[in-house]
This record gives C-alpha cells, sequence and structure tokens, in this order.
C-alpha cells in the first residue's frame, strides 16, 4: 500500500469537521501526517518534500485541513532537525508541527538589513539564561507568535559573523514589545520588536555559542527553497493567540477540492480591468499585458525547466535567485501597467475601510485591491534579499565573478563601531 | 512535458559544435561575411554529406532524416552561436518549412530531395518595400495564362536571394495570395544584392518581370500554411538567438574576470557584476522560451501561435539587450570591428526584425490571448 493509500484510509477514519482545530491538528501530528517530511522519530514520515506537498493537497481535495502552515513549520521545524538538540527537538517541534506555537523571525534590526551579520542586539549570560536587548524589524506575524528565532550578539571581539547566537525566545514575557509598522500601503503587516532584559534559557540556545550564523544560514535557505509556503499546509494562523484552535476544523475547510487554488495571475487580472475600462484598443496597453503575460509564462517555464533538469541529472545553476529577480520584474510591469490602465482613477485611493469618496470609482470593486498590490509591489524586490544581493550572489557564485575587496572582514566587531 | 535532451540529441549538439568550431570559426565568419555570396560552398556540401543538416526535418520519403523540430533547435542554437555564414536558416527554416506546411504532395517530392541532399539552396520572398510580414498589402501579383502562372512585381529583404536556386514566392492572384516556385535562374527575374547591416546574412532584392512560375497547394491555404510556416521559422530563429546571446553572455563575463582596472578585475564592481546577473536571467528565461517553442512545434499544440510569437518578441530583446551590454562590457574595445561584439549585436538587431519584431509579435500575443 502506497503511503497515499495510507493516507486517505486513514482521512476515513479520522476526519470529524465537528472537531476543535487543535484536537485535528494533534491528530495529524499524532500520526505523521502534519510534517510528512520530517524523520519518523521527530513526528513525522520520512518523506520528500515533494511528497509532502501531495500530502497536503491529498488532504485539501478530500476534503479536510492541512497542516499548520508558515514561519514555524517553514523555517523553525527544518532548522532545528539540522541544528537542535534532542533537548531541543523534544521541547519544541511538537508544538511547530500541532500548531499550538507560532514562530516569528528576529533577525532584522534598523541597523542590519542586507548586513545582517551586523546586528546589534546583544545577549549577555546570567546564571543559566541569557539577557537580551535590542530592537528588530520587519517581523511578521509578531502579534500572533508565541516564539521567536532570534539572532543576537554574544561575543564582540571577534568578527562580525563569528559572534552571533540563535535562540528561541518566548515572546510572551515582559521585555518583549511589540510596536506595528506602518507600511506605504497603510497597512502594518509588519512590526519593530523592542527587547529590554528579555530573558531566554540557555537550553534554548541552538547550535553552540556564537555558532548562531551557521544555523542563521540554513534558516535563510530553507525560507528560499520552499516557495509558497500554502502548497506544504492549510493557511489557517497556527498559535493560541488567534482563538483558531478551539473552533471547529470544519470552519476551515476551503471548499476547494483541486490542489492549492492558484491565485489569479496579474495579467488575467488587468486584462479584465482592461476590458471593464474599454481601453482594449489601446496598442501601449495591449503590448504591456502581452509584455506581462510572456514574464508570467517565462517565470513558470523555468521553474518546471529547472525541475526536468534536475530529475534529469542537467543543472539550471542560480534558478531560485533568478526566480525571485524575474518575479520581482514582473511585479514592477503589473504595477506600471496597473497605473496605466486604471488612469485617473488610480489618484483616489482609500487607505482606510470608512475613508469616504464620492465617485464611480467605487463602483469598479477591484480598483482599490489593485492600488493597493501596486504600492505592495516594492516589498518583494527589497526583502528576502535584495535584488540586488541576489545580483551579487548570482554573479558571484554562478558566474563566478571576483567579490568586491571589504573593509570588515577579519575586524572584530567591538572595533568595527568604535567609530560610528 | 519534458524539458530535456536525449543522449542522442546530446551527442548531435556536440558534432555539431565541433564542426563548427572546426569550419565556422571567427575568421572564417569575418572572411565569408566580405564576399557577396556570404558561404562557402564546400562547407555547405559537407554540411550536407556529412552531418545531413539540410536534410534535418525533411521526411525520410523525400531523402530526408526525419527528425523534430527539437533536433532541429539544436543545430540552430548551434548556427547561432558561430554566426554561420550560408543560406541554411533560409533554405531549412522558412523555404522547407513552407514546403512541409503546404498540402501538396507533388511540390514535396519534387523540390525536397535536393534540398535535402544540399543540392538546392531555397529561401522564401515575402515582405515586399513596405517590410510586412503579413499578407495584407502585397502589390507582386501572378497571372494565370492557361496552365501556367507568371509573376510581376518585387520582393524585399529576401535572405540568400542571390544565391538560392529555388525561391518561394507569395503573389496576389485574382483568388487572394498564392505561394509559388519560382527557379533562380528563371528569365524575367533580376536579383539585386542588398548590403546588410548584418553581413553575415546575405539579403537581395527581386524584381519579377512575368517570371514562370507554379503555384503550391491551393490558392485557399496560402495564409494558413504562410502563417505557420512563419510560426516554424521563429522557432527556428528564436533557438539562432538564445545561441548568440549565450554566447556574448560567456564572452561578457569573461572579459569581466580579466580586464582590470583600478587595481581589481572590473567584474568585481557590482554595475558590471549587475549586467552579467540580469543578461544571466535574459539568457536562461530565452532558453526556457525556445526550448518550449520547439517542443509545441514538435508536439503540433494548439499554442504554437501563442508561444512562437512569445518567443519572438522575448528572445529578440534578450539577444539585442545582451548584445548591447556586451559592447558596454567590453568598453571601447567592444566598439572596433576588430572585436567580434559587434557581428553579435548585428545579427541580434537583424533578427529582431526579421518575421516581425517584438512589437508585431506582441500583438500576436495579446490577440491570441484574447485582450
Amino acid at each position: 500500500m502506497t503511503y497515499l493509500d495510507e493516507l486517505r484510509e486513514w482521512l476515513e477514519d479520522s476526519w470529524d469537521p465537528e472537531l476543535t482545530l487543535r484536537t485535528w491538528w494533534a491528530k495529524l501530528a499524532d500520526d505523521g501526517w502534519s510534517q510528512p517530511h520530517w524523520p519518523n522519530e521527530w513526528g513525522g514520515r520520512g518523506l520528500s518534500l515533494s511528497d509532502a506537498t501531495v500530502v497536503a493537497r491529498t488532504i485539501r481535495e478530500f476534503g479536510a485541513v492541512a497542516g499548520p502552515p508558515s514561519i514555524a513549520t517553514r523555517l523553525a521545524g527544518p532548522t532545528l532537525l539540522i541544528h537542535g538538540t534532542d533537548d531541543q527537538k523534544a521541547r519544541h517541534l511538537r508544538g511547530i508541527a500541532d500548531g499550538t506555537d507560532a514562530y516569528c523571525q528576529l533577525f532584522s534590526e534598523p541597523n542590519a538589513g542586507s548586513d545582517l551579520a551586523g546586528l546589534q542586539c546583544k545577549a549577555e549570560p546570567d546564571g543559566d539564561d541569557w539577557v537580551v536587548n535590542g530592537q528588530k524589524v520587519w517581523t511578521s506575524h509578531g502579534q500572533i507568535a508565541s516564539r521567536g528565532l532570534l539572532l543576537a550578539r554574544t561575543n564582540l571581539d571577534v568578527p562580525k559573523h563569528a559572534g552571533i547566537s540563535y535562540f528561541i525566545l518566548r515572546m510572551d514575557q515582559p521585555g518583549v514589545e511589540f510596536r506595528p509598522l506602518r507600511e506605504m500601503t497603510g497597512r502594518s503587516f509588519f512590526n519593530e520588536v523592542f527587547l529590554t532584559n528579555a530573558r531566554v534559557s540557555s537550553a534554548d540556545l541552538v547550535g553552540g555559542v556564537d555558532n548562531g550564523w551557521t544555523v542563521a544560514n540554513t534558516t535563510l535557505g530553507v525560507e528560499r527553497a520552499i516557495s509558497g509556503g500554502a502548497e506544504l499546509s492549510s493557511t489557517v494562523v497556527a498559535g493560541e493567540v488567534t482563538g483558531n484552535l478551539d473552533r471547529a476544523v470544519g470552519t476551515f475547510v476551503s471548499g476547494v477540492t483541486s490542489s492549492a487554488p492558484a491565485k489569479e495571475s496579474s495579467s488575467k487580472r488587468l486584462m479584465r480591468v482592461v476590458r471593464r475600462n474599454g481601453r482594449s484598443d489601446e496598442p501601449l496597453i495591449r503590448d504591456g499585458l502581452a509584455a506581462l503575460y510572456s514574464l508570467e509564462r517565462l517565470i513558470a517555464l523555468n521553474t518546471q525547466r529547472d525541475r526536468d533538469f534536475q530529475s534529469s541529472g542537467r543543472e539550471f545553476p542560480g534558478q531560485p535567485n533568478l526566480a525571485k529577480i524575474a518575479e520581482n520584474q514582473a511585479v514592477r510591469l503589473a504595477r506600471d501597467l496597473t497605473f496605466t490602465i486604471l488612469g485617473v482613477a488610480a489618484t483616489v485611493h482609500r487607505y482606510e475601510e470608512d475613508d469616504v469618496s464620492e465617485g464611480s470609482v467605487f463602483d469598479q470593486p477591484d480598483t482599490d485591491g489593485l492600488i493597493e498590490t501596486s504600492l505592495f509591489s516594492f516589498a518583494p524586490q527589497i526583502m528576502g534579499g535584495t535584488d540586488q544581493i541576489q545580483r551579487n550572489i548570482l554573479g558571484e557564485r554562478i558566474l563566478g565573478l571576483p567579490r568586491e575587496p571589504s573593509t570588515d572582514k577579519g575586524v572584530s566587531f567591538r572595533e568595527l563601531t568604535k567609530n560610528s | 512535458m519534458k524539458f530535456g535532451f536525449s543522449e542522442e540529441q546530446d551527442e548531435l549538439r556536440r558534432q555539431i559544435h565541433r564542426f563548427l568550431e572546426e569550419k565556422s570559426p571567427e575568421s572564417e565568419v569575418r572572411r565569408l561575411m566580405a564576399t557577396d555570396e556570404g558561404f562557402d560552398r564546400s562547407v555547405w556540401s559537407t554540411m550536407a554529406e556529412q552531418l545531413g543538416l539540410q536534410a534535418m526535418t525533411i521526411p525520410e520519403r523525400y531523402g530526408g532524416a526525419g527528425f523534430g523540430y527539437v533536433e532541429s533547435l539544436i543545430v540552430f542554437e548551434e548556427t547561432g552561436a558561430a554566426l554561420l555564414c550560408g543560406p541554411y536558416f533560409a533554405t531549412v527554416a522558412l523555404a522547407t518549412n513552407a514546403l512541409l506546411s503546404s498540402s501538396d504532395e507533388v511540390a514535396r517530392a519534387r523540390w525536397l530531395p535536393a534540398i535535402a541532399a544540399g543540392e538546392s539552396i531555397a529561401t522564401l520572398a515575402i515582405s515586399e518595400d513596405s517590410g510586412r510580414w503579413d499578407l495584407s498589402e502585397l502589390a507582386t501579383v501572378a497571372t494565370k495564362s492557361g496552365q501556367d502562372w507568371t509573376i510581376t512585381g518585387h520582393k524585399n529583404f529576401v535572405l540568400d536571394g542571390t544565391i538560392a536556386d529555388l525561391i518561394l514566392v507569395v503573389a496576389v492572384t485574382d483568388d487572394g495570395p498564392g505561394l509559388f516556385a519560382v527557379e533562380g535562374a528563371a528569365t524575367g527575374l533580376t536579383r539585386t544584392r542588398l548590403a546588410t547591416l548584418d553581413q553575415t546574412r546575405k539579403q537581395a532584392r527581386l524584381a519579377f518581370e512575368a517570371v514562370p512560375a507554379t503555384l503550391i497547394g491551393a490558392i485557399e491555404e496560402t495564409e494558413d500554411v504562410i502563417k505557420r510556416t512563419l510560426q516554424l521559422a521563429c522557432v527556428a530563429l528564436v533557438a539562432e538567438q538564445v545561441g548568440g546571446a549565450q554566447r556574448v553572455l560567456d564572452a561578457s563575463v569573461e572579459y569581466a574576470k580579466n580586464r582590470v582596472q583600478f587595481g581589481r578585475p572590473i567584474g568585481s564592481f557590482q554595475a558590471i557584476k549587475h549586467k552579467c546577473a540580469d543578461m544571466l536571467l535574459e539568457v536562461e528565461s530565452a532558453k526556457s522560451a525556445a526550448y518550449y517553442a520547439a517542443w509545441t512545434a514538435q508536439e503540433d499544440d494548439a499554442e504554437l501561435a501563442l508561444i512562437a510569437s512569445l518567443a519572438k518578441a522575448y528572445c529578440s530583446d534578450a539577444f539585442s539587450h545582451c548584445a548591447s551590454e556586451n559592447i558596454q562590457i567590453h568598453g571601447g574595445i567592444g566598439f572596433t570591428w576588430e572585436h567580434p561584439a559587434h557581428l553579435y549585436f548585428k545579427r541580434a538587431k537583424s533578427s529582431e526584425l526579421l518575421l516581425g519584431d517584438p512589437f508585431y509579435h506582441r500583438e500576436i500575443v495579446a490577440t491570441q490571448l484574447g485582450i
């Protein structure tokens, strides 16, 4: 019997939309269907990543809810499996798999973006604990997280990369304060996090003192490798804070029986708007939409070629980095086309639901969403490694071009910050 | 579907690559581009006799090798990278595809064997002085007299028009455009060699004065035959463009690693490094487009019209952009006649404009998408 047969049988026996989400996710975790790509000894089934995707899809197609999503399962889980001690795995992995813990990432700082290794948040030893002081930024899901993946400096007398440690920080303590960060969209997806004498146990230091950079690279690596967390899981937000865990799991069934609903492409969306606006005949708009469609299609073809090449032993070096740049190109093109297509109607936009404006603009239900998407379009080319960093990576690691000379290599962090 | 090549296809690529390294190095490109005919007849014969290149996509029953569009892509990718001088594109991508797209079995049996054997150079004449690639405003007419046809008018931008033994011509009849075959040496035909921007690809202007011609296929099918021919020709051209784009990317990277200024290789400066990274993205995306277009042609997929134009637009922009950046990265030396960078730019730009420019093809994409 294949694992899929086993899964379907298990679903027949186990699924009950009246169960609470908490109970359902616990069942999935108990029988290894929440994170099936994890090793058996840690609550998985030792399947491959692509098989795990198939599991999630099969669960959805059955009409049930797949395992918990996002930072915890995508980033924290794999990082702990590679770098965690058995004690840390025993204490943290279950909460990830059964959705009772939600995680956030505490990496970036106001002075440490592309140069993440230059981070200044400090952790100082105090008995069996470490005391943490500093500021983090661009933290998403901060409000709902029970745990944070924290990078802090534990040694100032070595070069910057060599003095960082990686902690699992409990977020529910007085020394951890959130402030929503308002973005140009008007939303606050992200937060600043202020750490003032926050405490973390040395039992939650991952990968050894001063070895945090290596662990961080694992986290950043899996972040890039797994594109689209929704493929592997449900989209239901995990953790205690949202109250989802005590609702009936049946309320979370997406109603889509095929694989994760493909987001409508930007080109398709804009084609509808163009038709509605009566501007389908304008040559520049037609050309722009054809170019956007072409770019979207090529991104998909590149992904497929990468998959096919890998499965036949060929290489497509740098594809993840190329994909990011290409997607961001498409996002920019969509943004520019959106404003062209909407015309002066785009100068009217509600940031708040109750911003009152008269006019036919609001007969077009897509307008506000399109503009917000266009404003958000500045983010993807900055976050997760800027497009410029991606190009450095491609140039250096794929094309073999020499690195730029560095001024901070081998210099202790204390020396670096002396005059700043 | 699979993006992938078989062991045999990889071996074909190695063979063609080796052949072109030997027979079409830069010195030969420069020698031949300076001649009127623009090709080496002995190399042309060797291509047919030893490698069967002219016969690749011709079915076996006409003396061909019966390969498909994926094998063809491999050949064109290599000839494009090497800037091969000669009537290969005209004969195989244009004329052969036109004959294969028509329903005229007699025409195929009559002309394909000599093409397959490398004995007949062939081309296709569509554009007139206006430079259009559609059939809407043609002025060249075909007149019927009894069972015979004659053609009067002119054609322009005809690839390898002065050396072609067989010229396929689109001319207007009382019932619409028809496809005709004309002998290269026919009476009434004046062939004028054009000086070309891309000297590696020769062109001619043809003047017809009651030139005897043979109708190919039914007149009613001509529009569809030409549409399909141009789609398949684009599939070949984008393969050439991918080969050329990869070649200039390699040249840029090599130069960036070796050229030292301000005490370090210029590739260590982000401005140069980032140009190369952007070129890499264009080359790889162009490859995916071209490979997928070849698959689409091979499977005769319903998307061929969309994909052929999508690929032609993208690969044209990609090759032209990469060839331009290659000059920029080389600095002053890239601007010289002596350096090969300009040869690739001129091939890129000409290829971009032949068979419809990117705007023309994106308009086809827009129409196919129902915008």
